[in-house]
């Protein structure tokens, strides 16, 4: 087990994608947050806080997309976590999704077919702490706090102080723990 | 979860009230504009149903639809079993066109557990209300409408005070809910005619008195039953003006209900006979409510029960092929 960020690093990448945020939509007028749980969720809370403190405050929303995974028959059936809207919705403005780990891309094209069904949107982008390959899936990350190249027996873990005991990424070499695909 | 849902004795309290949370979710996400999850797409779920129904049948039948699974309704009036086909035919029937969960009502008490014991089918059994004896999404979708109603008791019903008022002797729906409001914490009086208290009432668990005028003040929940003459072969009391008047909910009696009280039925109700149309249409009713839930709830049980892996993935041909080819 490798330690890949420590706290230090993550509130310095939480930064820089803010910031990336606001030049990429020249200012917020029209940028809503929405994250994906359980771990996206608290990092599209810290973000849109570093937002609020630079720029302006961004309505932000939690998108649970349980309901809309493809391997939802693969294992046993999750329990569901709340949704919640960002306040005026998503119809016309410029959605940043906000997850931990960008792996497969699974996650991320349910996370769209779940926002195609509530509205149509002008633009989504997205935005992980960690973005580790293995990509099965067309999808790639607008905001990346870091490339982490990972072999596919690796897992890596997000630690975020909301639920965990601490800020960090760490790899695990083998297939146990927890993994956050 | 299990792989069937017959008895609420299938669930623990915390499963019982992890499809609460589920269907309270759900009702967040279908709020909006969001009115069709993709989550059961390609699953087959049959409404095999052997008894008259009108809000369960179609309550489960647009969960179904609401999670993209198709749906095949099959009651028994026009049907083979018309022309003497057994459960078994009938269950097998379905087997053979790719059930994945079959949702049965049926007159005989047992039915729903017979159907999953057999081993007839691989589908999930959902019991539906199988003759006397239960009704489980009844009595889930009834504790969602009271937690909503009630926000203080969301996590337990200790302290909540039901009163379940008619004809117990022929109800599953007060059977399901009597071990549900119990394994919540509720405290449950039953209200009824001695002739319409089923035998070994005393071993429920639960109080049971024959003056509604006393309990009513009193309790949080009234629940009122239907009182079913097509099950009544015997005379259980001397005239449906006599049960009205002393277990009839009228205007005299829902006058007496604290504020915030609230008025359940499972439908369909007699009007004038154990319920009266003001009480029914009452701001203390939550009757219609009641029914929205139904879908909500139904929606939970699907998705806890299919939205997994089930049997009918691990045994289906292509999985069984994909073995081999391994």
């Amino acid at each position: 087990m490798a330690s890949l960020l420590d706290a230090g690093d993550i509130g310095r990448a939480l930064k820089r994608i803010a910031h990336e945020i606001v030049e990429r939509n020249h200012g917020l007028t029209n940028v809503v947050i929405i994250g994906i749980p359980t771990r996206g969720d608290y990092l599209a809370k810290r973000i849109a806080k570093v937002l609020g403190e630079i720029d302006a405050p961004v309505p932000v929303g939690t998108l649970d997309i349980t309901m809309f995974r493809d391997d939802l028959r693969m294992r046993a059936p999750r329990p569901l976590v709340p949704t919640s809207l960002p306040q005026g919705g998503i119809e016309g403005k410029n959605v940043v999704l906000v997850d931990d780990v960008l792996f497969s891309g699974r996650t991320i094209r349910a996370a769209l077919d779940a926002i195609g069904e509530i509205g149509r949107p002008s633009s989504v982008q997205l935005a992980v702490l960690v973005d580790r390959g293995h990509r099965e899936l067309p999808i790639r990350a607008d905001f990346v706090g870091k490339n982490i190249p990972t072999s596919a027996s690796e897992s890596v873990k997000v630690n975020l102080t909301e639920i965990d005991d601490e800020d960090s990424v760490l790899l695990i070499s083998q297939m146990s723990g927890n993994t956050n695909a | 979860m299990h792989r069937h849902l017959l008895s609420i004795n299938d669930l623990t309290r915390e499963e019982a009230i992890g499809i609460l949370d589920t269907a309270h979710e759900l009702s967040v996400i279908s709020d909006g504009t969001l009115r069709k999850l993709p989550t059961l797409r390609g699953r087959t779920v049959v409404n095999l149903f052997f008894e008259d129904s009108t809000r369960t049948r179609i309550s489960f039948e647009s969960a179904a639809k609401r999670l993209s699974a198709d749906v095949i309704n099959f009651s028994a009036k026009g049907s083979s079993v018309s022309k003497g086909e057994s459960l078994k035919d009938t269950a097998q029937t379905l087997q053979a066109m790719g059930a994945d969960a079959v949702i049965i009502r049926h007159g005989a008490s047992g039915a729903a557990q017979r159907l999953a014991d057999s081993g007839w089918i691989q589908a999930s059994v959902i019991n539906a209300g199988d003759g006397t004896h239960e009704h489980p999404t009844q009595a889930l979708l009834d504790a969602y409408t009271i937690r909503n109603s009630f926000p203080e008791y969301r996590d337990s019903f200790e302290g909540l005070k039901v009163a379940i008022v008619g004809d117990i002797l022929h109800s599953r729906v007060a059977r399901s809910n009597v071990l549900l409001l119990k394994k919540l914490g509720a405290q449950v009086t039953l209200l009824a005619p001695p002739t319409l208290l089923p035998v070994g009432v005393d071993s429920w668990g639960v109080e049971t008195s024959y003056n509604f005028d006393e309990v009513i003040p009193n309790v949080d929940v009234v629940m009122m039953l239907r009182v079913q003459s097509e099950r009544m072969l015997d005379a259980f009391f001397p005239s449906e003006r006599e049960y009205s008047r002393s277990f009839g909910l009228d205007i005299r009696r829902l006058n007496a209900l604290r504020p915030r009280s609230i008025v359940m039925h499972p439908g369909p109700m007699n009007r004038g006979l154990e319920i009266s149309a003001q009480s029914a249409d009452s701001h203390h009713s939550v009757i219609l409510a009641q029914v929205s839930n139904g879908v909500l709830i139904r929606m939970a049980v699907l998705y806890q029960l299919l939205g997994g892996q089930t049997l009918t993935d691990t045994n289906s041909p292509e999985a069984s092929e994909k073995v081999v080819a391994k």
